[in-house]
């Protein structure tokens, strides 16, 4: 990703960090096999896993660091750097490339002028690969910040991205 | 007296526009001094339809579709809340060709009401199966499973019933019961469908099964790609709870269970279901090596049933109706019914929920329609990434799981991919390939390795550099892969290849010199 760590999560001892998971555990519950909704939660409240509680979660759960790291490396969800404030999904598997999807993604590194995992070039969207959403009878698919759009062409996608400049973001 | 009408809060729907027509709705009824009931509902699944608006009359529900936002003002004023002519106007869905052809088993109730209003579900016979099931021992509730012929749907169709003897028989305190709603396969979204449209049909099947088997705890391993599946899921739970089908003693008869949902973290191998099984545990979702079988040692180390969302959606039926009664739709050695999904470059893309038997080409043509651009359909890919690709020549095939293994491919999760003439089936190779090197869980060098490798060769043959060389190498790759793969990502990866480069070998040959393969990132 192109994008810095955002200034809250590189210190090394950050109280908003306890605070944060404190708040966290307390929601989804302090046990090892719920690392992911940990994972979750956490990104759903920063935008992402900082590296820097990858220790305060394992010694919480009783996991060794390398366990919680390499769990959360694993997963692409998982974003352990400050992300753009919002997210493009933008649907590569068959059934959308049936429909147009390479050209539309084409579409969408050029408007946006940036590959894949990459932020816009105004930093504010980022713009991931995604193997099917579900939406296959109306592809070509894209999901914005979690809402799915379906029978998207290049026209939809440009409305898309123009409502994200109306709201200020 | 108010108009009832419906409109689907299914994730395709709104994600074509559904919400907006809702607005539009109300608004336009408010304006013409109507008064409306507007519920939204699952999909129906004529998704080429959506956004649809059905509309109460006395004449039964009349549908419009698909209907955009704009139009709908002067729908309202054309009569659409009187179920008036229009060339939108479909007529009552259940005689459109599209459904009246169906036999909606699994998807009975799906896209007729809210989809967690408990009551409606009930009084369509909701929950009728879970009672009858309840009132038979155990092993008499698994014995119907097999007798009904149910295998599963989520990909391998192993029989459902075999898997639960099997965590029926171990004497073990603590069993579980996952659902596998993962659904990673492109051309796929019957179990998006089912949860979003009627959770409470997969609950009942979970219930069911933990009757079955002796399991005190249920999860659901969803993709997080399906925000609207989980909050409609996680709503249904908590009602069932409330209303005492989920706890420590489901509806007074003695059994405890519950249901707690687990998300994906957009990882496609989690599918897989020992990885999955690692995944719920909270640790990097790797494939394991069977044996043990899930069956007897699965999550948390104790026997799991880990069945598919259609696979568990199909037993409250069973349970309800008898096996002989579900044993008598299908053919051969697959028995009951699919929801197939039309996807891709398909002109009624949707859900067509059809006994085994049925053509690929009465599906693709009879209700599919052709190809969405008019143009010849190419192939089908049937069963998601890992299936191959087939031919026109190979659409006299029927939906049957057999039947599919002689003609090289796999039925899967029941998803037919359509391309038409203008796709080059090189680019596809490819793109397989590069699923595979995207996806590999990194275990096996043949799979984490090959499929890389795959992707050059690909290239190379295209570019015409040491052509018969790239072939045999293509060829020995493909062999490696199968034969040195744990699960069936590397092991089928080969299927997609081999059978478009078998099947369209002209698309492999020298490429214009723009070295542009079609496929990018
Ligand atoms: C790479 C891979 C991905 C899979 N993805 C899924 C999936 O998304 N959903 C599913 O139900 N089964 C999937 N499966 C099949 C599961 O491993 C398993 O067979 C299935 O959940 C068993 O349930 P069933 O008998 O009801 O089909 C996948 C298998 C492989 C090898
Ligand atoms: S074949 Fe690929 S995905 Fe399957 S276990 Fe091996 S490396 Fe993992
Ligand atoms: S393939 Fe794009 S949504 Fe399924």
């Amino acid at each position: 990703m192109t994008t810095e760590p955002a200034a809250t999560g590189g210190a090394d001892h950050d109280p908003d960090d306890d605070t944060l998971l404190d708040r966290v555990f307390d929601a989804v519950g302090e046990r090892p096999d719920l690392l992911l909704e940990i994972f979750h939660a956490v990104q759903h409240a920063r935008g992402y896993v900082d590296a820097a509680l990858v220790p305060r979660i394992a010694d919480r759960l009783n996991l060794s660091r390398a366990d919680v790291h390499g769990a959360l490396s694993f997963y692409p969800d998982f974003a352990r750097t400050a992300a753009p404030r919002h997210v493009l999904k933008l649907c590569r598997a068959e059934a959308c490339q049936s429909v147009g999807a390479v050209a539309l993604a084409e579409h969408a590194r050029t408007r946006l002028a940036c590959d894949f995992h990459e932020a816009a070039a105004d930093g504010r969207v980022l713009l991931e690969p995604v193997y099917c959403l579900g939406n296959c009878a109306c592809a070509p698919a894209v999901m914005l910040d979690d809402e799915l759009h379906g029978r998207v062409d290049n026209a939809r996608l440009d409305a898309l991205l123009d409502d994200l400049g109306s709201d200020g973001a | 007296m108010s108009t009832r009408v419906y409109i689907a809060r299914d994730a395709a729907a709104r994600s074509v526009g559904a919400d907006r027509v809702a607005t539009a709705l109300a608004a336009a009824a408010t304006a013409a001094g109507r008064d409306v009931d507007i519920v939204r509902t699952g999909s129906r699944g004529l998704l080429w339809l959506e956004p649809l608006v059905e509309v109460e009359t006395p004449a039964g529900r009349v549908a419009y579709g698909p209907v955009d936002a704009r139009e709908v003002a002067a729908l309202v004023t054309a009569g659409l809340l009187d179920g008036a002519p229009h060339a939108l106007n479909v007529g009552p869905i259940e005689r459109h060709p599209y459904f009246a052809g169906q036999e909606r088993v699994v998807f009975a109730r799906c896209g007729l009401d809210q989809p967690t209003d408990l009551d409606a579900c009930v009084a369509r016979g909701g929950f009728r199966g879970l009672r009858r099931a309840l009132e038979m021992a155990p092993g008499a509730v698994v014995d119907a499973v097999r007798d009904a012929g149910l295998r599963g749907r989520g990909g391998a169709g192993f029989p459902t019933g075999i898997k639960w003897r099997t965590v029926l028989d171990q004497q073990h305190p603590r069993k579980y019961i996952v659902c596998n709603a993962d659904e990673g396969d492109s051309g796929t979204f019957s179990d998006r469908m089912l949860m979003e449209g009627d959770p409470y049909c997969l609950i009942e099947g979970m219930i069911i099964a933990a009757h079955a088997v002796g399991a005190s705890q249920g999860y659901v391993y969803l993709r997080s790609e399906y925000p609207d599946a989980h909050r409609t899921l996680a709503d249904a739970i908590a009602r069932a709870r409330a209303a005492g089908y989920l706890g420590a003693d489901v509806l007074g008869s003695g059994l405890a269970f519950d249901i707690d949902i687990r998300l994906g973290a957009g990882a496609y191998i989690c599918g897989e279901e020992t990885s999955l099984l690692d995944s719920l545990e909270g640790k990097r979702g790797q494939v394991r090596a069977k044996p043990p079988l899930p069956a007897i040692e699965g999550a948390f180390g104790c026997p799991t049933v880990v069945n598919n969302v259609i696979t568990l959606a199909s037993v409250p039926a069973i349970a309800e109706h008898g096996a002989a009664w579900y044993h008598d739709h299908g053919t051969g050695r697959s028995r009951g019914t699919l929801p197939l999904q039309l996807a891709g470059n398909i002109r009624h893309g949707g859900l067509v929920e059809k006994a085994f038997g049925v053509t690929l080409r009465e599906l693709l043509y009879d209700y599919g329609g052709g190809s969405l651009s008019g143009r010849p359909i190419k192939a089908v890919q049937v069963g998601g990434p890992l299936g191959a690709w087939l031919p026109e020549a190979a659409f006299d095939t029927p939906i049957d799981y057999e039947a599919f293994v002689a003609a090289g491919g796999m039925l899967g999760h029941g998803g037919i991919v359509v391309v038409d003439d203008t796709m080059n089936m090189a680019d596809m190779a490819r793109y397989a390939f590069e699923f595979c090197a995207i996806e590999s869980c990194g275990k096996c060098t043949p799979c984490r390795i090959g499929s890389t490798r795959g992707v050059e060769v690909v290239d190379r043959l295209r570019a015409g550099d040491r052509r018969e060389a790239s072939l045999e190498l293509l060829h020995d790759l493909c062999h490696t892969m199968r034969n040195g793969s744990l699960c069936a990502l590397g092991g089928l990866t080969p299927d997609p290849v081999e059978s478009a480069l078998k099947h369209f070998p002209e698309d492999f040959a020298l490429h214009p010199a723009t070295g542009a393969t079609g496929t990018t990132g």
